[in-house]
């Protein structure tokens, strides 16, 4: 590292910022486009010259959309609400139900069990609509449809393989001494799965939860589905901005920008507990 | 009565048998050395013991009382790990905190045992630290120090010594068994370091091929080993061999052409094949005797180690005092003697020792 002379800095710096700007430019336009009427994002050539407007998020907030054609009501604060709900609920019992699971199939070995851990990763083998066509027919029969509880179980199907196999890797990489060493020490396995287990596999667990919340935010099929306006999360409510009298993309912009934040902050909040190293030096070799 | 029984204690994995029908009494406040080499299952037999495997029949007895279905948070053992196994994300102090913590002492009394066994084992001033922050030396005590804590009654200690430097590994060596007594429980020692196991053990258990060959005092597994493999994992260098057979009358045996009287009788052995077998120390150079050329000297401290070829190609090692009278020069012959007591005869077939 200390022998890199200064042409390889300079094409690595060049390599560095093409996949930034290739990575980021979409957002930052999108940014940008936020802060435009419809009628400066679609002029041709596009001109980063604007003056910058706040309507289309004052649009959002508010809840009136203006169109050509008049003015149409917008759910978006209620879908965004939707979609922090549905996703936060279904990763929380995801990972209630997640880690516990992962840590007895790391750790035990049960009858079927390896068939259980993969029948429930082959979950994310189906395409999503091939099981959606029974089970909104079940929905309906059971009174789900349209309902918290009913999309929040249907995320499962998301969040629940994906924590399970992340972390159970998490949980195969401690060494079993470590534990063992907390039995023989006098506690139950209990404690010492919430005691050394759990916070040693900490950034497994961030790592799974934060995934497992961005797929659930990201999905789209289910709930438009499953739900109606007033239980659909952004990714749906998005289709209200493709009005009869065009696409509105400066709300579009805008929306994204708002969906986008729930997301990050989280990211930057788990980041912390995604930091590894924790159990470097406890055991050796 | 004895503190710890194993009674045909068998473990497999699958068909893979680790050990078959392990029998052992551990005395109330007694050191067994677990002693044998990777794979024997020297680990896997304190973890039944500790209860965090289970075993595959079999029984093993704390106090008298069935102990194969009591958990391992209830059979008030505690054990140290080759590999410390400390908990990376608690301090010193809590690590060697928890058992004590465990057993829902005060928080007077787990400060006290914390500090006694922290005392004890020179680790005072690194309480404060994580296990990462800890030398290997120091992670080893610490792990010693967390087993100690609780007093258990019995102490399982999975090659300690194994992954620490030679230095500490020598010191720990003199100071082990006077902390071990001092603790009053009853020791189970696993190592593959023969020195560690003469040193530390009031009786020797050589675990091999999946049973107990020999379970007896230091003294005895070095003067008196069961067979020829237990003969060889004691001593260093370890145990001459050759083959040869033993007379008709059972009293003496062919070496490098010339004939050895026996100290002892072996005469319903008469005529069998040996290997005869004798330990480089026992090999002194005499006035007349088996001919043999040094091949060559190496010093090795207080000791001179020889390396010798008799007749018939037969070569062996003599490990003589540095003040013996005449260190012979590479090249010369010499003659051989050996004395009784490190020689000894095994049946070739079975590698049985033969009693005279």
């Amino acid at each position: 590292m200390d022998h890199t002379s200064t042409l390889e800095k300079v094409i690595r710096g060049i390599l560095l910022a093409l996949v930034v700007i290739f990575f980021m430019f979409p957002i930052f336009w999108i940014f940008l486009m936020s802060f435009q009427t419809n009628e400066s994002i679609l002029r041709i050539p596009p001109s980063l010259a604007f003056t910058p407007t706040l309507e289309n998020y004052i649009a959002l907030v508010t809840g009136q959309m203006k169109t050509a054609a008049g003015s149409l009501q917008l759910n978006f604060m209620q879908n965004l609400w939707n979609s922090v709900l549905l996703s936060s609920a279904s990763v929380i019992i995801s990972l209630i139900l997640g880690v516990p699971a992962a840590y007895a199939f790391a750790r035990f070995k049960f009858r079927l069990g390896e068939d259980i851990a993969f029948t429930l990763l082959s979950f994310r083998f189906a395409p999503p609509l091939l099981v959606l066509l029974p089970l909104s027919l079940y929905f309906k029969t059971l009174g789900l449809t349209n309902t918290y509880i009913g999309l929040i179980w249907v995320y499962q199907l998301i969040c629940l393989p994906l924590i399970l196999w992340i972390v159970r890797g998490y949980f195969e990489d401690l060494s079993p001494d470590i534990e063992h060493a907390h039995r023989i020490a006098g506690y139950s396995w209990f404690q010492t799965f919430r005691k050394i287990a759990v916070p040693l596999a900490l950034p497994g667990i961030a790592a799974a939860g934060l995934l497992a919340f961005i797929f659930a935010w990201n999905n789209f099929v289910f709930a438009l589905v499953l739900a109606s306006a007033d239980k659909q999360p952004v990714t749906v409510g998005a289709l209200a901005f493709v009005t009869a009298s065009g696409i509105q993309y400066g709300q579009i912009a805008a929306a994204i920008i708002f969906s986008i934040i729930p997301t990050f902050v989280l990211a930057m909040f788990a980041q912390r507990y995604l930091v590894e190293g924790l159990s470097l030096g406890a055991v050796k070799g | 009565m004895s503190q710890l029984s194993l009674k045909s204690l068998s473990k497999s994995f699958g068909s893979f048998k680790v050990f078959e029908n392990l029998d052992l009494q551990v005395a109330n406040g007694e050191i067994v050395v677990i002693f044998g080499g990777s794979g024997t299952g020297k680990t896997i037999l304190l973890r039944l013991i500790a209860g965090v495997e289970e075993p595959t029949s079999g029984e093993i007895q704390i106090d008298g009382e069935d102990a194969t279905d009591i958990a391992p948070e209830h059979r008030n053992v505690g054990m140290a790990f080759q590999n410390f196994a400390l908990f990376p994300h608690m301090s010193a102090a809590e690590n060697i905190a928890s058992p004590l913590r465990a057993a829902k002492a005060s928080e007077d009394k787990v400060m006290a045992g914390v500090a006694k066994a922290a005392k004890l084992l020179k680790i005072d001033h690194v309480l404060g630290h994580a296990p990462r922050e800890l030398s290997n030396g120091q992670k080893q005590r610490t792990a010693l120090a967390r087993a100690l804590a609780a007093e258990p009654k019995i102490l399982l200690l999975d090659d300690p010594l194994r992954n620490v430097d030679a230095k500490l590994r020598f010191e720990m060596r003199l100071e082990l068994p006077r902390l071990l007594r001092q603790s009053g429980a009853t020791v189970l020692y696993v190592t593959q370091d023969y020195k560690e196991a003469m040193a530390l053990a009031d009786r020797i258990a050589v675990l091999a091929g999946g049973k107990f060959v020999q379970v007896a005092t230091p003294e005895d597994i070095y003067l008196r080993p069961a067979n020829l493999g237990v003969a060889r994992l004691f001593g260093d260098p370890s145990i001459n061999t050759t083959d040869t057979v033993l007379s008709a009358d059972g009293r003496s045996v062919t070496l490098a052409g010339k004939p050895l009287a026996l100290a002892a009788d072996h005469a319903s052995h008469a005529g069998k094949p040996v290997t005869f077998g004798v330990r480089p120390e026992a090999v002194s150079l005499v006035k007349s005797g088996i001919p043999a050329e040094v091949m060559a000297v190496t010093p090795l401290n207080e000791r001179v180690v020889l390396l010798l070829t008799a007749q018939g190609g037969w070569e062996l090692l003599a490990s003589l005092p540095s003040s013996a009278a005449s260190i012979p020069d590479p090249g010369s012959t010499v003659h051989l003697a050996f004395a009784a007591e490190g020689t000894h005869l095994f049946d070739k077939a079975t590698g049985e020792r033969l009693h005279g």
